[in-house]
């Protein structure tokens, strides 16, 4: 990973901007997707395509390739705006989000589209998947990195907690696990619907070694995937406490914007309001 | 014709006749069984408001259990409600449950025999651009192999209401199928339902014992298709073809008897379903068939392919779904038939 300097932070800011720009645009288009996760989670797949990952988008199937598994398919349309930003397909593509005969599937389809890992969508299965990954890398005695990113809404289903046992007894230290901590699901805030607190003690309980960071901080995102790396006797899970609909002031935490169709007129004013953002982004790093 | 006996929507082939989504009707319905019987429980796997149990929750929070994103939980604790003397309701999207819940149900719901109605919503292809991980497509043969459980699937949200309420009545478990998207509203509160029997909604004309016009083809279909049928016998009576068309709204257990009757009387036979035809109404029409009247059969449905993204309408065409696919079905039918 090469070193994160005020320039690089400058550039994924604007990199992060730009891509939930592409998240309002396209589900603004399609008539509908799930629009708070996939804003709330533009720093971390930002960061993690143009920073962290290992990866070559011109041979998506390079086997050295970290691997980023995607769990919570539903948040896709962030995914598909950072993989053709990164290189993986032509960014004129996003436009064909949900639309028939598209490769951008309402939830993401292996085998389709370079750069998706595995096919998701229906909750709590992407870690027992991405622990596979992480098996396999392992039995390969290969050295690539496995991402499985994660929501909090999904720890209901007990699949999930299956993949964390299974993780934590095989030691899957090239595994880390990054959880969009954003207190909604779609009935409410998590801890009304099925509460999960004390979240990080639960993962502690099945052998994993945490961290908690601010999901919307680069230098944290960044810092806490690299401790990972150095962690070698258990997987990690990075908490990332997030702001849904992180950039929109009329979305930010209210749970209805899960996958809340746009009225007219809505998504032009959420432009509006990241382009300013934009340039608050900015000013705090200069 | 329609079967003046079924007393259907008269404005059906209207351009701006009704519309409403079944699911619709299982909302009311489950609140109207929650009027009549204080048992009836709800459970919800954080689809509160799309699976249209939001109504009933509304009104008996008490007795609406939020589980979470927990379908295997949520089919095991209805288990453990169904054998306590509640009559639970289990509704998330059918992919999930009974997708995802399959064994659970099996073992706790089915072979318990705990009285569990079991709801499974967006089912079908029409759930359109959500893509193929949320289109249930083989939610009918998952629960009609399963011994002990029944199969409804009603044609539009009156007939979804009475299935509901229906449900409620008789013990035990019962899966009950929903769509998504608004359809037309076929049926009235008049028209007959009895859970188990078929209900002939087109006919071939007018007449009866002698005179009766004789029937060319046999369209059985379920599920909101069932629209696409009408407009499909409505054109091949246009056509001259004499048409029945039934709706076998309980796909188990499969009106054996009717089915066989009209089918020997029209000697061809399509089978109309948003499901896999492997294993679905064409699948049990089928099995029926070759015990009782083995005749020429064309099946509409999904040809063991999964579906995609794209609006409903466009879905119904790629996957020969229209009125024009299942006119074209009826010809071959006939045509086979006149082959043997
Ligand atoms: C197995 C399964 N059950 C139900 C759903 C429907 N569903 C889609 S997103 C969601 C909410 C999950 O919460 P979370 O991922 O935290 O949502 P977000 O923070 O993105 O709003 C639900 C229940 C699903 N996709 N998969
Ligand atoms: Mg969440």
């Amino acid at each position: 990973m090469e070193s994160l300097t005020e320039k690089k932070l400058e550039s994924l800011a604007l990199m992060a901007t730009r891509l939930r720009e592409d998240v309002i645009r396209m589900v603004s288009r399609a008539g509908s997707g799930h629009i708070a996760g996939s804003l709330d989670m533009a720093d971390i797949f930002t960061a993690m395509y143009f920073h962290i990952l290992n990866h070559d988008p011109k041979h998506p199937d390079w086997p050295d390739r970290d691997r980023l598994v995607l769990s919570n398919g539903h948040i896709c349309p962030i995914q598909y705006a950072a993989l053709a930003h990164a290189g993986y397909f032509p960014v004129k593509e996003l436009d064909t989000l949900r639309k028939l005969g598209t490769r951008l599937q309402g939830h993401p389809h292996r085998g389709v589209l370079p750069g998706v890992e595995t096919t998701s969508g229906p909750l709590g299965s992407g870690l027992s998947q991405a622990a596979g990954i992480a098996l396999a890398a392992r039995l390969d005695k290969k050295k690539h990195r496995v991402y499985c990113l994660t929501s909090d809404g999904e720890h209901n289903e007990g699949n999930y907690w299956e993949a964390v046992m299974f993780a934590g007894r095989n030691r899957l230290s090239n595994l880390t696990a990054i959880v969009d901590r954003n207190n909604i699901q779609i009935d409410g805030f998590t801890e009304e619907v099925m509460p999960l607190e004390p979240f990080a003690d639960k993962y502690r309980a099945f052998n994993w070694y945490v961290l908690e960071i601010d999901g919307h901080n680069f230098e944290e995102i960044v810092a806490a995937v690299a401790e990972a790396k150095a962690i070698h006797e258990q997987p990690t899970v990075i908490v990332a406490h997030t702001i849904p609909g992180k950039g929109v002031d009329f979305m930010e935490n209210d749970y209805l914007w899960h996958s809340k169709p746009f009225k007219p007129g809505e998504a032009e004013h959420a432009l509006a309001e990241l382009r300013t953002l934009r340039g608050k982004i900015k000013s705090e790093h200069q | 014709m329609l079967n003046p006996d079924a007393k259907l929507n008269p404005h059906l082939f209207d351009d701006d006749a009704a519309q409403a989504p079944t699911r619709d009707g299982y909302g009311t319905g489950l609140v109207a069984a929650g009027e009549a019987d204080p048992n009836v429980v709800a459970l919800c796997a954080d689809l509160t408001e799309s699976t249209r149990v939001d109504a009933f929750a509304k009104k008996f929070p008490e007795r609406f259990i939020e589980l979470g994103v927990a379908e295997q939980n949520m089919a095991t604790v209805a288990a453990g409600l169904g054998v306590s003397g509640k009559i639970p309701f289990i509704s998330s999207y059918a992919t999930f449950s009974p997708g995802r819940n399959w064994e659970q149900i099996r073992t706790t719901i089915a072979y318990n025999d705990a009285n569990v109605k079991v709801a499974g919503h967006h089912a079908g292809i029409s759930v359109g651009p959500d893509g193929a991980t949320h289109q249930a497509t083989e939610d009918i043969a998952l629960m009609r192999a399963m011994p002990n459980m029944k199969v409804f699937v009603p044609c539009d949200a009156i007939e979804a209401h009475k299935a509901t309420r229906a449900a409620a009545h008789i013990y035990g478990p019962i899966y009950l199928r929903f769509q998504r998207e608004k359809t037309p509203v076929i049926t009235t509160e008049d028209t007959p339902y009895v859970p188990g029997k078929a209900e002939v909604f087109w006919v071939p004309g007018k007449g009866t014992g002698a005179r009766a016009p004789k029937s060319d083809v046999l369209i059985v279909a379920c599920g909101a298709l069932v629209y696409n049928a009408l407009h499909a016998a409505r054109e091949l009576e246009e056509a001259k073809v004499g048409v029945t068309v039934l709706n076998m709204h309980s796909v188990k257990p499969l009106d054996e008897r009717k089915l066989a009757d009209l089918a020997k009387k029209a000697g061809a036979v399509v089978t109309v379903e948003e499901h896999q035809i492997l294993g679905g109404l064409g699948g049990a029409v089928a099995e029926a068939l070759a015990r009782h009247a083995p005749v020429p059969i064309e099946f509409i449905g999904m040809h063991d392919t999964f579906g995609e993204s794209g609006s409903p309408d466009e879905l119904i065409v790629r996957y020969g779904m229209t009125s024009k696919d299942i006119v074209a079905a009826a010809r071959r039918a006939i045509r086979r038939k006149k082959l043997l």
